[in-house]
This record gives C-alpha cells, structure tokens and sequence, in this order.
C-alpha cells in the first residue's frame, strides 16, 4: 500500500513536469502551425510510455538506490568508520580520506552510466554521426569525467581550497582544448558537460558532498557541501574532448603512416 | 537462451533485449554498492527484499522511458523544429525556444529546493532579513532569473544555428564572464550560481532540446547536424550561472 501511494505520489510529481512542455506543444501546434500532429497516437503511447517509465524509475530510485546511497556517504564519512583500528586520525587531513575518494569516484561512474539524459544524447550522437561514434564510447568517457570531477570535488571539500579555484583551472583547460581539438565534437563535448548531473546523480552526490562537509572540522556544510555538482559537469567536457583529440590524434598517425608506406 | 519456448513471439524478444539493456546500464551501481557494503562496511543492508524490488522498478521504468523517448519526445522536439521553419517566422521559432527553456525549468523540484536552501544560507549570513516574506521573495526571485537564464539560452542556442556563430567564441566568452564575475560576486552566492548550471536541465527537457537543435540544424542548408545540432545544453548549464551571480550582486551589491 505504501508503495503504492509513493508511486503515485511520483506519478503527479512527474505529470507536474511534463504538463508544461505538453501545453507548451499543444499551444504552438494549435494556434501557430495549425496542423495536426504526425503519428498523434504513436506519440500519444510514447508520451504515456516516458510518464510511467519516468515514474517507474523515480519510485524505484527512492525505494533502493537513494537509502542505499545515503546510508553508505553518512557511514564512510562517519569519524567511528575514519578512524578504524587506528588510535587516532588526523581529520582535517586530505589523506585520511581514501575510502571517500574511491567510493566517489566508483559510484559517479556508475550513476553517469545510469543516467537517462545522458543516454538520450549520446542516442542522437551516434544517429547522427552514423555511428561513428559509438554510445557506449561517449557515455564511459563522460562517466570517467564525472568520477575525476566528483573525486577531485571530494578533495575540495577536505583541503578546503576556494570552489572557483578549480573551476577557474577548468576552464582555463577547457579553453585550451577547444583550440585543438577536431571541431565536429566541440559541441557534443560542451553538451556532455550539462547533461550528466539529473536524475541519477544529484541526490547521491549531494549526500556524500553533505556528509563529508560536516565531517571534516572547519567545514560548513551549507557552504562547502555545495559545488560537487559544478564538478561533474565541468569534468566531462575536459574528458569528452581528449578522448575526441586521442582518436583524432591516433586517425591521422595512421593516415600518414599507410601513405608513407604506399 | 531460451529458443525453443512456445510463447516466444517477437514482441516478447523485443521487451526482453530492452530489459537486458537496462540491466546492463543499472549493474555498475549494483556492483559498487555491492562492493563497498560487502568489503568496506561489512553490514547487511537494511530491507534488501524492498531494495532488489525497488531495482527491478528502476529497471523496468528506464526501458519504458528510452521507448517513450524513440516514439515520442525526439520525433516531437524534430516536428516542430521543421514546422517552425516551415513556416519562416524567426519570431514564433524563438518564442518556443525560449518558453521551452523557461516553462520546463521555472517549476522543476530541484531548483525549487535549491532555491529555497540558498535564501536560508543568506539570511544566515545576514545579508537578507530572517522573515518568512523576504526569504521567499528572494527564493522566487532567484529561482525566476534562473527560468530566464534558462529560457534565454536556448533562444540564444537556436540563433547560433541559424546564424551560424562558432559556438567556442560564445562559450569561451561566457567562461571568462563567470569567472569575472564570481570576482566581484558575494561569497555566498557563488556556490549555488555554480551549482544552478547543472541542475537546471531535467530528464524530459534534454531529449526534447537535443531534438531541437538536431531537427533545425538537419533542415537549413550548408548545417552539420553534429556540428550545429548539439550544444544547446551547454548554453543552458553557462548562462544560468551568470544570471545568478548578476542576481546576487544586484541584490548585495558588490563585494
């Protein structure tokens, strides 16, 4: 029954999401195109089909993953757990730390493979590329830049340098990278950036950015345990954009190896 | 597997290899949870029957979602990226655009929350008065500049495709205009201006934004879809941190 009544309840909250864009769509269908939708009815059952799938996912989410998750940020950032057989830890030190930084940098893979947004674009990319890039590809290359961001964001939080430092440093990487990397995934990479921190990763990097803050001494959490999120979206694009210039750089050195040899 | 099954018929092998799909994206979160809790913690979980059925709704929910997605929300956000420029009016092509970006974002759960935290932060820093009625103005202030970012930035994405600018001018721009501002911004809202980059985009949003910028950029001529089709999301994650930065310091005045 209760389950029942969170399914629900996730029901409303997703249709309250999806009611603005189905007026939006319906506004501009009827008073500006004025024509009748393509394949109404098709579209009809795959708008149903996104509401329960949707639903389905949140309700599951909350009844697993997100106890799951939070249980296990609250107890590997619990002093009890840091300090371990140890007599004592010194906790405002980022190497005692270790466990945090594995564990952000697994589950940010893990929750960036299972991210449907991030699965929606990398769907459109390979169609559009014809293949060539594959989706597989782009979604580990971008869950490996999240796991880097997140790890490094962990770090953050218990060396307690300044957020914009990093982000600064990012961008800066980022702006160089631009310059020479092949430009037809520019785009894609910048896109990659965006899409990796909804459903799936927010609430549980979140937590574990919560945690931590009120675990480290000298941490405030309302202050610190923001910006992990600004990390996971910073990071894919840095990692998007040099593996595009690797299989760039391995294409052309193959080209000119085969046309020295003929 | 199982080929000699009476029953199987080819809907059934259809929903059975989208099924297996999902798994495949789920098993690394099963696999670290997994881990951590067997070799690090070292304490059954809690209610593991609820959890493994709470899995299998994960599961069956993400296939009906990536469905939905193939049936509805690419060939929607395509459609109406041809019939707005079928019908020539820059004016109407915008308006979506922007009220897409704006109605999508304005009621989203996670900004709500965001917003709500970050008008605690400020009265707890003293910068705005701890009554109820300022903390909410300031919450629906921030959470509406943020819809506007939002909805300005896939209006400016759109014109990129028309008009055809580099997008790495306009987002190297926009980098060295955070990090100028967050120099003169007040501490406390910096962080959050951050974090408001990435939560802004939802789940059903990006599919249909994706369509978007893909859909115009395959119709108007001499645009490469991989080239001028993407990059919309990124514009919606950079503007809204400015926005919110601008938002502070107007509020605040300059640190």
């Amino acid at each position: 029954m209760e389950m029942l009544s969170d399914f629900l309840r996730s029901l409303v909250l997703t249709g309250r999401d999806l009611l603005p864009i189905a007026l939006l769509f319906a506004f501009f269908q009827v008073v500006v195109i004025k024509q009748p939708i393509a394949n109404l009815s098709k579209i009809l059952i795959g708008t149903l089909y996104v509401l329960l799938g949707l639903t389905l996912f949140l309700t599951g989410l909350d009844k697993a993953l997100f106890p799951v998750g939070n249980i296990m940020a609250a107890q590997l950032t619990d002093p009890a757990f840091l300090l371990g057989s140890k007599e004592s830890v010194d906790l405002t030190h980022w190497t005692s730390y270790g466990w945090i930084y594995l564990f952000a940098a697994t589950i940010g893979f893990a929750t960036t493979i299972a991210e449907p947004s991030l699965m929606a674009v990398a769907y459109k990319a390979s169609e559009v590329s014809g293949g060539s890039i594959s989706q597989w590809g782009l979604r580990i290359t971008v869950a490996v830049g999240v796991a880097i961001g997140i790890t490094l964001g962990c770090y953050r939080i218990v060396s307690g340098t300044p957020l914009h430092y990093f982000i600064t440093a990012g961008y800066i990487i980022v702006s160089i990278q631009t310059f020479f990397a092949p430009k037809s995934l520019i785009p894609l990479a910048y896109d990659s950036g965006g899409v990796t921190t909804s459903t799936v990763t927010v609430p549980i990097v979140a937590a574990l950015g919560l945690g931590l803050s009120a675990s480290v001494p000298g941490r405030n959490p309302a202050i610190d345990g923001f910006g992990l999120i600004a990390f996971a979206s910073l990071f894919p694009i840095i990692s998007v954009l040099t593996f595009a210039q690797c299989t760039h750089w391995l294409a052309t050195r193959k080209k000119l190896r085969t046309s020295k040899e003929s | 597997m199982n080929s000699v099954n009476p029953f199987q018929n080819k809907t059934l092998v259809y929903i059975a290899t989208k099924l297996k799909k999902s798994a495949m994206d789920l098993l690394p979160i099963v696999l670290v949870i997994t881990f951590f809790q067997a070799v690090i913690i070292r304490q059954p979980l809690p209610q593991l029957g609820e959890i493994l059925f709470g899995t299998l709704m994960v599961i069956i929910g993400l296939s009906m979602f990536m469905q939905g997605l193939e049936m509805a929300l690419f060939p929607l956000g395509e459609s109406m990226a041809q019939s707005l420029t079928k019908k020539g009016s820059l004016f109407w092509l915008l308006s979506f655009a922007f009220a897409l970006g704006f109605s999508t974002t304005v009621a989203e759960p996670a900004l709500i929350a965001i917003c709500k935290k970050a008008a605690e932060i400020a009265a707890q820093g003293g910068l705005i008065s701890q009554d109820p009625a300022a903390l909410k103005s300031y919450a629906l202030g921030l959470r509406l500049t943020v819809a506007f970012s939002v909805g300005f930035a896939i209006l400016l994405g759109v014109l990129r495709i028309l008009l055809n600018w580099p997008i790495h001018f306009l987002i190297i721009g926009g980098y060295i205009l955070v990090i100028l501002i967050t120099t003169i911004a007040p501490e406390e809202i910096i962080g959050i201006a951050y974090d408001t980059g990435g939560v802004t985009t939802s789940t059903i949003t990006v599919p249909l934004v994706t369509a978007l910028g893909v859909g115009l950029a395959t119709i108007i001529k001499g645009r490469n879809p991989l080239l001028d089709g993407f990059g919309l999301i990124a514009f919606a994650s950079l503007l809204p941190m400015i926005f919110v930065m601008g938002y502070g310091i107007f509020y605040f005045g300059i640190s």
